[in-house]
């Protein structure tokens, strides 16, 4: 008996986070009749709500400012491997998404004046960073984008709803498959185009500020379907990652804003101030960026100059109680619940995974090279090169996400509804199938093997790299990926079934964390977010990108000139 | 991390797909003063896959996936603390009941 749950739509987006938000706005703006899903819930899963300060875009409102201004800032922290096309894309689309945000009633902080508080992040040469008091700026803006869905007659969502395959014929898109999380059911959507918005694969280490659903799968499900990766190598680590005390009610990203606001200090385990012994000038410690920013704390606890937990302090011990009160809100009784008192006490930090820089290759209308399926959001690679600068996520899911959803649904439009094809579909829909029915005792559990990537990836494919530890994580998920996915054991039972959700994940994740081990292990120098101890120069006979696919089921890379 | 987990928690669980046919299951969990009860469940997933927990933001309470009951209270799992002795974990009340801590809290809109 065929109980698979069929769907049909003109364009289908995948992650409900800011970037498919957009899209399917946008596509529904576009005629196209659009059905958003997301493995958690819409508007509520993913990364973008877990934003919570800096947004950038070249409004002017603070100082005067350029989106060409903002577009050199971008190409600067890149290293020089960013997609200048789409860089100038974000650069210039970034404001008119901020306003079109305030007339759907986000408050983005302002002045006395009532002109829009722009803040300096790390990397920026103008105050250029719009924020939503109190640390709630993707929280805010994700409100307001489900709102907006929500009333869309023209936009179908569905939670719980995970994605696992694209579906092509003729290498065009004809649709997709997943599953309902909530009953195991396959899902077959028939879609004459098709978005992924579904975030990056920091999920795979063992330290990471993201959310528990990316794990990779839009990498691994857009290899399969045939669409190339670039940069794939470059995966940011955020500086001042939360690491101790225990702190829960927060984000472990709440530092670097509190710090850029407020002038926290980064001290070493004994107390000094450290940054100036990597070039930065005494006073210019707010603007460092972030790869820099990474390497010098990681190379303090190297040398032994850690703090207890094998980090570094951050101390605003030199502020007044009410300055901190006054820019902390209602934030500061969450640090007291965790019994942090900041007048007393450094809290400690150490760089932790938060953002994937490369991603899938698209061109000026986010589309891939397999006809009809589209990408927006971290999912993409190109505009942030070797180092994402503070305050370019948002803007790139906004701006990427709506044109996306535009030029995806010209395409469906135009296009017109492929016929569904249940022979091309069916190798898709067997894993699922197969996979939840339960396979019994005996085997070790998805999470078990989650876990252990987990901790491989942190440990072996981390913010420093060296060629045998690359070498080494490779074959480790090659085996993991041929040897023990397929015999994890699932677990039985149909109704939310955790370990099936679990199962999927590592299939994509595992070619998402492949495809980085594998580039990571091809650039031979240092440059941004890829740090080699055995490579420790940056070389211009890399100066370019690094593209990976798949071909005869093996992942294939070279460097070419890729840059518009 | 420096530390070791000095402190014991034994959480309560109800297991089940039904209300009618369901139990509770007891598992103990070490934990760190500041660890959270999501924390625990994490932790016990690792031991009992099978067990039905979710969540998306783990630390930032924004998603807001991770309600439940805990000692007969509604409460976010993330930000509810651990503290040594029983702790006892019910679904919510008053919506329909998937499998053990999850329920259906979603708007009929967003399903099929």
């Amino acid at each position: 008996m065929d109980d698979t749950i069929h769907l049909e739509t003109d364009v289908l987006v995948a992650g409900g986070g800011a970037a498919g938000m957009f899209a399917a706005i946008a596509a529904a703006r576009g005629g196209a009749q659009v059905t958003l899903i997301d493995k958690n819930v819409v508007g509520r899963g993913g990364a973008s709500i877990m934003a919570q300060m800096t947004c950038a875009a070249a409004l002017g409102e603070a100082e005067p400012d350029d989106p060409q201004v903002h577009l050199a800032d971008t190409l600067a922290a890149g290293r020089g491997l960013c997609n200048e096309r789409l860089a100038a894309l974000l650069c210039e689309g970034a404001p008119a998404r901020i306003r079109e945000l305030e007339g759907w009633k986000v408050n983005w902080a302002r002045a006395d004046d009532g002109s829009i508080n722009q803040v300096k992040a790390p990397g920026h040469s103008r105050r250029r960073c719009v924020y939503v008091d109190f640390l709630s700026t993707g929280a805010a803006i994700c409100a307001a984008l489900r709102n907006k869905v929500s009333r869309d007659g023209d936009i179908r969502r569905l939670s719980n709803v995970s994605l696992t395959d694209v579906v092509t014929r003729d290498g065009e898109v004809i649709g997709a498959v997943g599953f309902d999380v909530a009953t195991s059911l396959p899902v077959a959507v028939a879609a004459s185009a098709v978005v992924l918005c579904l975030g990056g694969m920091t999920k795979m280490f063992a330290r990471t500020t993201s959310p528990n659903n990316l794990a990779g799968e839009g990498l691994g499900i857009a290899l399969h379907a045939g669409a190339r990766v670039i940069d794939i190598e470059f995966l940011q680590f955020y500086p001042n990652g939360h690491l101790a005390p225990r702190m829960v009610g927060l984000d472990p990203t709440t530092w670097e804003p509190t710090r850029v606001k407020l002038g926290g200090r980064l001290l070493n385990g004994k107390g000094e101030e450290f940054l100036h012994n990597y070039g930065e000038a005494q006073d210019a410690g707010y603007s460092t960026a972030r790869d820099a920013l990474t390497y010098a704390i990681y190379k303090e606890v190297a040398d032994g100059r850690g703090s207890p937990h094998g980090g570094v302090y951050l101390s605003f011990q030199h502020l007044d109680e009410r300055v901190l009160t006054a820019a902390l809100g209602p934030v500061i009784d969450i640090f007291r619940r965790n019994n942090i008192d900041l007048t007393r006490q450094p809290v400690e930090v150490f760089p932790i995974a938060h953002y994937q820089m490369g991603g899938i290759e698209v061109d000026g209308d986010m589309a891939s090279c397999v006809g009809g399926l589209y990408a927006a959001g971290e999912l993409v690679g190109g505009a942030n090169g070797a180092n994402r600068l503070s305050g370019n996520a948002l803007p790139e899911a906004m701006v990427f996400g709506a044109r996306a959803g535009e030029t995806a649904a010209r395409f469906a439009v135009r296009r017109g509804k492929p016929a569904w094809d249940n022979d091309a579909a069916r190798p898709h829909l067997e894993p699922i199938h197969a996979a939840h029915g339960g396979n019994g005792a005996g085997g070790v559990s998805p999470l078990a093997l989650m876990r252990e990537l987990k901790e491989l990836m942190w440990r072996n494919v981390g913010a420093f790299r060296s060629g045998d530890k690359l070498a080494q994580a490779l074959d480790r998920i090659r085996a993991m990926r041929a040897r023990d996915l397929p015999h994890a054991c699932v677990g039985a039972g149909r109704i939310h079934n955790a370990s099936l959700v679990e199962w999927f994940e590592l299939r994509s994740g595992l070619r998402a964390a492949e495809a980085l081990a594998l580039a990571a292990l091809h650039r031979r120098e240092s440059r941004g977010a890829h740090q080699r101890d055995d490579f420790p120069e940056t070389r211009g006979a890399y100066a370019t990108n690094q593209r990976i696919w798949l071909a005869g089921g093996e992942l294939r890379s070279s460097f070419e000139e890729l840059r518009a | 991390m420096t530390n070791a987990r000095q402190k014991t928690a034994r959480l309560r669980i109800w297991r089940g797909t039904s209300r009618e046919n369901g139990r509770y299951e007891e598992f103990d969990v070490e934990f760190e003063d500041g660890d959270s009860v999501l924390d625990g469940l994490v932790r016990i997933r690792l031991k009992a896959p099978d067990l039905a927990i979710r969540f998306s933001c783990f630390n930032a309470n924004v998603c807001k996936e991770c309600t439940i009951v805990i000692d007969g209270k509604v409460e976010y799992a993330c930000i509810a603390k651990l503290r040594a002795g029983v702790i006892q974990l019910d679904p919510l009340p008053n919506r329909p009941l998937l499998r053990d801590l999850v329920t259906d809290t979603l708007s009929h809109k967003e399903r099929f």
